[in-house]
């Protein structure tokens, strides 16, 4: 037994361990934190499986941002959450659920253990078409190239979860401010953090966007770092987060699906299909799209986390 | 034969791994928040510091070395801002219990 057997096997067996501990966790504060841990584990797990691309994408998105969106839900819940736990829902509803999820999971393990040797795979087809785009990350490739069509509507998506929370707002607080007013201590560890950590985590989000041309990166975890130190600046009190109202604000958010749009509609009339860069402009089309994602998501995704508006339009 | 670039990456690492163990044993033993919490931050300065001394030696290009060590003095400030957080949500928490 090499030591990365063992390696793998304990990273097995934590993920499976922690997963078990999320399900029977009383308090939905510390099933989040769980999630959280259980996040950061499937990130040394797909970076194991050499998917370093895909583990960016855990460790930003899967753990970072959906723990703070759960943090943020279960610290809302607090509230209400001893009533809720004094009755509990009926038997049949919980057997059923736990039903459900087994026979899922027993689906999932059933489907990968019986894939076939070798596993059915567009790889070699997604790196030997690489030089199209002039890209050498075969990731980025298939997301801004191939799948170009599954990467918008994903964008399309988040804005649709946005308006979503959005439409949590009490009619009177409609256009106001999301999330509540942090007040600022400029003696506190948290102010000189949001003071210290952005102009780093700016550079490394926009260094993530550049590298994702040739390397593991690109503007979906760029995007996400710059959400989470324009977060950090507004639970410090540094800055209020915008008006849900304001124009620029939206413009910000409907940037990036809509430069891909008109690129789409674009390779209709100048190239061969919807989304169909011109062969010689593709890898600087792609740039630009990517650069409007990257500040869209920033945006959505900062938003997505200060909630719904909770204070009056001023105006 | 072992290199002295090996055996001081074997030290290092070592020691630093020691003083993770050191801290997760403290993190579950310790009595209450502000210990536990003084235990893990010497895990993570002390034990990270030294993993990442050890293996500076095989980073291979000076730019990769640099990219280490940032990791380590970020880990650092966070680190020391977030415990300070931890101990003062702790402090009043436990004011309010009174």
């Amino acid at each position: 037994m090499t030591i990365d057997t063992v390696l793998d096997g304990g990273l097995a067996a934590l993920v499976l361990a922690v997963g078990c501990w999320i399900i029977v966790a009383r308090d939905s504060f510390a099933a989040a934190v769980g999630f959280v841990a259980y996040g950061l584990l499937l990130t040394l797990v797909w970076v194991r499986l050499d998917a370093i691309d895909v583990a960016l994408m855990e460790g930003a998105i899967g753990s970072g941002l959906t723990g703070a969106l759960l943090l943020r839900a279960s610290s809302r819940l607090r509230s209400t959450e001893a009533s809720v736990a004094l009755e509990p829902p009926p038997f049949i509803l919980r057997a059923g659920a736990a039903l459900l999820s087994a026979i899922v999971a027993a689906m999932l393990a059933v489907a990968v253990l019986y894939l076939p040797e070798p596993a059915p795979t567009l790889a070699p087809e997604a790196a030997a078409n690489a030089g199209a785009t002039g890209m050498g990350n075969a990731v980025t490739n298939v997301l801004m190239a191939f799948r170009a069509m599954d990467t918008m509507l994903e964008k399309v998506v988040l804005l649709v979860a946005l308006a979503g929370i959005w439409s949590l707002a009490r009619d009177r607080l409609w256009g106001g401010r999301p999330g509540p007013l942090y007040r600022t201590d400029p003696k506190a560890p948290l102010t000189f953090l949001a003071q210290v950590l952005p102009p780093i985590g700016i550079v490394t989000g926009i260094y993530m966007l550049w590298v994702g041309a040739d390397a593991p990166g690109g503007a979906f975890q760029g995007g996400t770092i710059i959400a989470a130190m324009w977060l950090l600046v507004m639970m410090a009190g540094l800055a209020d987060a915008p008006p849900v109202g304001n124009r620029r604000m939206r413009l910000t958010l409907i940037a990036g699906p809509l430069l891909f749009l008109i690129v789409g509609f674009g390779g209709l009339w100048l190239g061969d299909a919807f989304l169909g860069y011109p062969a010689a402009y593709a890898k600087p089309l792609i740039l630009v799209i990517e650069f409007a994602m990257t500040l869209t998501v920033a945006v959505t995704l900062g938003l997505l986390i200060a909630g719904p508006p909770e204070r009056e339009p001023t105006s | 034969m072992i290199s002295a670039a090996d055996l001081f990456t074997v030290v290092a690492v070592s020691l630093g791994a020691f003083f993770f163990m050191a801290g997760t044993v403290g993190l579950l033993r310790f009595p209450d928040a502000l210990t536990r919490l003084h235990a893990l931050t010497k895990a993570d300065n002390l034990g990270l510091g030294l993993v990442v001394l050890g293996l500076l030696p095989r980073a291979g290009s000076l730019l990769a070395a640099l990219k280490l060590a940032s990791i380590w003095l970020l880990v650092l400030l966070i680190g020391a801002a977030v415990s300070q957080m931890i101990a003062k949500a702790a402090r009043n928490g436990d004011k309010d219990d009174d």
